[in-house]
Formats: structure tokens, sequence, C-alpha cells
């Protein structure tokens, strides 16, 4: 029978990172934590529970793989195809006319959707215009997002998914293909910033039209979750778009009321 | 997880190819009062908008919903777990989603619900395997039943495809063998 951790054991675990690294995923969601560590306590074969948490506090190399196992950081190109229409239709032309643009990918992991979005500024011709800034609390993410270099075959499938958002163009015009992998274009990535930032603990550090955080918010507990919401709150400018992952909402949070959501979109638009 | 928890039950459904026949002769036939919440977790294509919930709302009296994240798992309602995320049981009785990777090429994985479904609610849990072509399920099961829950596979003879139940079977970690008809009244009985 394999290791089930218990909740006690998953607090001490995550007491233990706090303490000895500074990193707290005390208000993660628990069941995720839960199915996360039971992984990595199979697949790195630890013989208990006791060995594992050892190792944790003692190896700061084996820190590194923890963090990198317990987030989860599988994304794609034009995730949802129905959002990048709506950002293409809705938000891009609402924030056209600013002659300056920040946009923040909150939790970006490696990039693939800051690719994705900086391929619709381009051919709504505001990128030249914008900086797109790029954040994860995971350093190894944020490398591989600022490399640009992505796995050649799963270009069918973001090629897809850009057509099916409404994209016009010749997707792999976008890129140059190497080997197995390819490298987007230096046009696109001139205009990204990327920096680790974690929304736990770090602060706001500018205003921003539009903040995307998608499929992060669903690994908090509700309490962080309201937390963040302030802290995206606080980065937006007056008339900024917030955008959500397709189960995440802003609905039970004490600032809908200063939200509008776009039509059957994980959209809110800050109207006050 | 399981020694603190109330003894509460729920009753986890788990179906691919050919599972929605069986669920639409399922639905109506539960009891209008029923008091336990039922989840279905089913293979489907990612469409967006996909019919499913308002199909199952149909045949069925219980309010039928796909599942919020972070939304209390309620007694009398039947759940339908969102395309692309899997599903997962909070220990204080709400929903989580997840986007990691697929399990047996699925996400929604049928045995990543099970699994955790199995560590909050130990044997309280009922889970059911229905028809489908994949081996999704068989290891969820097996968890289900070490943390003393009750497991059922559809009747491989009655399902549309019958390799899903068939495979839990032949891996012996069921319990229970039965037809759609006998499905309902255990769930009534509960
Ligand atoms: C599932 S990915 C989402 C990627 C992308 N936004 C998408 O929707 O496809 C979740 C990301 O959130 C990051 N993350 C988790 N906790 C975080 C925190 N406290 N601060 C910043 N990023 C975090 C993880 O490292 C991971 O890369």
């Amino acid at each position: 029978m394999e290791i089930l951790i218990t909740d006690k054991q998953l607090d001490e675990v995550l007491e233990d990172v706090f303490d000895v690294y500074g990193y707290d995923f005390k208000s993660y969601a628990k069941a995720s934590m839960h199915r996360r560590i039971n992984r990595l306590i199979a697949i790195d074969k630890f013989p208990s529970f006791t060995e594992f948490r050892y190792r944790i506090r003692t190896d700061k190399n084996y820190f590194h793989r923890f963090v990198e196992e317990i987030t989860v950081n599988v994304t794609e190109m034009f995730r949802d195809p129905a959002f990048f229409t709506a950002l293409r239709t809705e938000v891009l032309p609402a924030i056209a006319t600013k002659p300056f643009i920040r946009i923040w990918h909150a939790g970006c992991s490696t990039g693939e959707e800051v690719y994705s979005t900086a391929i619709l500024l381009k051919e709504a011709n505001m990128l030249h215009k914008t900086l797109i800034y790029a954040t994860d609390l995971n350093p190894d993410v944020v490398e591989k997002a600022k490399s640009g270099i992505f796995q050649l075959d799963r270009m069918k499938q973001y090629s897809e998914n850009y057509i099916a958002s409404g994209g016009k163009a010749d997707f792999s015009s976008y890129y140059t293909a190497k080997y197995d992998r390819v490298i987007f274009n230096e046009e696109l990535k001139k205009r990204m910033i990327f920096a680790t930032h974690n929304l736990v603990s770090d602060g706001s550090f500018n205003e921003f039209q539009l903040i995307l955080c998608r499929n992060v918010l669903i690994y908090f507990d509700k309490d962080l979750q309201q937390k963040v919401f302030d802290l995206f709150d606080k980065s937006l400018d007056s008339l900024g778009f917030l955008a959500l992952g397709t189960k995440e909402t802003l609905r039970f949070s004490p600032f809908i009321g200063r939200f509008r959501q776009l039509d059957k979109m994980k959209i809110w638009r800050k109207i006050s | 997880m399981a020694q603190d928890q109330l003894n509460s039950k729920i009753v986890v459904i788990g179906g691919s190819a050919g599972s929605l026949e069986a669920l639409l002769d399922l639905l109506p036939a539960l009891r209008v009062d029923l008091d336990i919440p039922i989840v279905i977790v089913m293979h489907r294509k990612t469409a967006p908008g996909s019919p499913l919930v308002d199909v199952l709302a149909i045949k069925s009296s219980l309010p039928v919903c796909e599942v919020e994240e972070k939304e209390p798992v309620k007694n009398g309602h039947i759940y339908i777990a969102p395309a692309d995320y899997h599903l997962l049981f909070e220990a204080d009785h709400t929903f989580s989603l997840d986007v990691s990777e697929k399990v047996n090429y699925s996400r929604p994985s049928i045995d990543v619900a099970f699994e955790s479904a199995a560590e909050v609610y130990s044997d309280g849990l009922t889970g059911i395997l229905l028809s489908g072509a994949n081996a999704d399920g068989t290891h969820g099961l097996k968890v289900i039943g070490e943390l003393g829950g009750v497991t059922i596979a559809q009747d491989p003879d009655t399902a549309e495809i019958s390799y899903m139940p068939e495979h839990a079977i032949n891996n012996h970690v069921v319990h229970h063998i039965m037809n759609v008809q006998q499905l309902a009244v255990y769930i009534n009985s509960l």
C-alpha cells in the first residue's frame, strides 16, 4: 500500500518549508498538496514520511525539486481559445487608445500564455507600445519562459488553438524550428519582462491595464484568494481588466461591486 | 485525513465511453429525497458549453450542476466534474480543481477523483465504475477499498463497452457487480 500522508503530516512539512526556506504554502488548498506530496514520496521512493520530511529540511537541492513538483506547471498556448477570442475582440480594443500599456501575467509558468498574448498584441498593432510583465514563484519555470523555447511537437495543437481563437496569420511565422524545438521571435520577447514574484508574500509593483492570473487561484484557499484579489485590485488601473481561469471567479469577493463581468467570460473590468 | 472526519456518505461515479446511456437510465430511477451527494466524473470532449449537464438535468429530479471550485459538497445534489480539470475533495467537504498532467490519458481522471474522495470520506464512500474503453478507475477503486469504502462495477454484460468495469473486476478491486436497476436500488438505500 502506498504512503498517504495525513493532514497533520502535511501541516508539518509546510511548517518546515516555511521555517527553513521562507516559502509559505500553508494557505494552499490541501487536496492538491496531498496528492502532489503522496506522488512525490512514491516516485522518489521514500520508505517513510519521516525520511521524506528529513530530506526536505536538510537538502536545499531537494527542496527545489519539491517546489518544482508540488506546484502544477501544466500550461499551453491559446488554452481555451474562446478566452483569447474575447481578449482579442473585447479587451485589447478597450485599452488600445492608451499611449503606453502594461500587462501582468501572474503565475505565468513556462510562458506559453505570455507568448500567446504577445501574438495577439502584435496582430492588434499594440505590441510596440506594450510591456508584458510575466512572473511566477518558481525560478525554473521563469527561466524556461524567458528562453522562448518550446517543444516542436506541441505546435500542431497550439496552431489549432490559435486558429480557433480567431488567428488569421500563419502560426509558424512566429517561431523558428530547430531539431525538436522551436524558438519564438525576438520581436515578441523584446516586449516581455520576466521575474520571480510570490503572490503570497510579494506586493504590488506597478499599475496595469490588464492582469491575467489563470489556473493559479484554484490552488489557494479562500482566504489567500481574497488576499491576492486585494493585490490585483491595488495593481489595476482605474478601468483595468482582470482575467481568471475558466473555473475561477471573483463572484464571492467583496470587490465584486467594483467590477463588471464581461458577458459569459472570466474577465472582469474595474468600474471604479 | 480520514480519522477526524464525520461519517458522511457520498457516491462517486466514474464513466467513459458508453456511460452516458447508463446514467440516463440511472438518474431518473433515483429517489427525489435522496440525502447524499452524487458526483459524476466522466471522460468527455473539452468543447466549451458542452451540453452534458443539461442532458443529465432533464433526466433527474435532483438538481444537477457542474462543479465550481471551493464549492461545498451538498447532500441531494448531483455534481458533474468540469472538462479539462481533475476533481479533488477537501477535508472540509468542498471541491477543488486541478489542471495537472492527464492521468490515464484523461483529465478529469476517475482514479484521481476516487483516490481523493477515499482519503476524505473513507468508509462513507461508494465508488461506482461504469462503461468505458479505458483502464481509468481501477486503481482508484483499489484505494477506496483499502480505506474502507464500497466498490461497485457495472455488470460488463450490460455495459456498452465492457473494458473499463471488466478491467477493475479482473484486478479484484470490486465488491459488487450490478446492472443499472440494481445500482439504483443500492443508491436509494443509502
Ligand atoms: C497551472 S499553472 C498556470 C499557467 C498559466 N497561467 C495557464 O493558465 O496555463 C500555475 C502556476 O502558478 C504558479 N504559482 C503557484 N503558486 C504561486 C505563487 N504563490 N505565486 C506565484 N505563482 C505561483 C506555479 O508555479 C505555476 O507555474
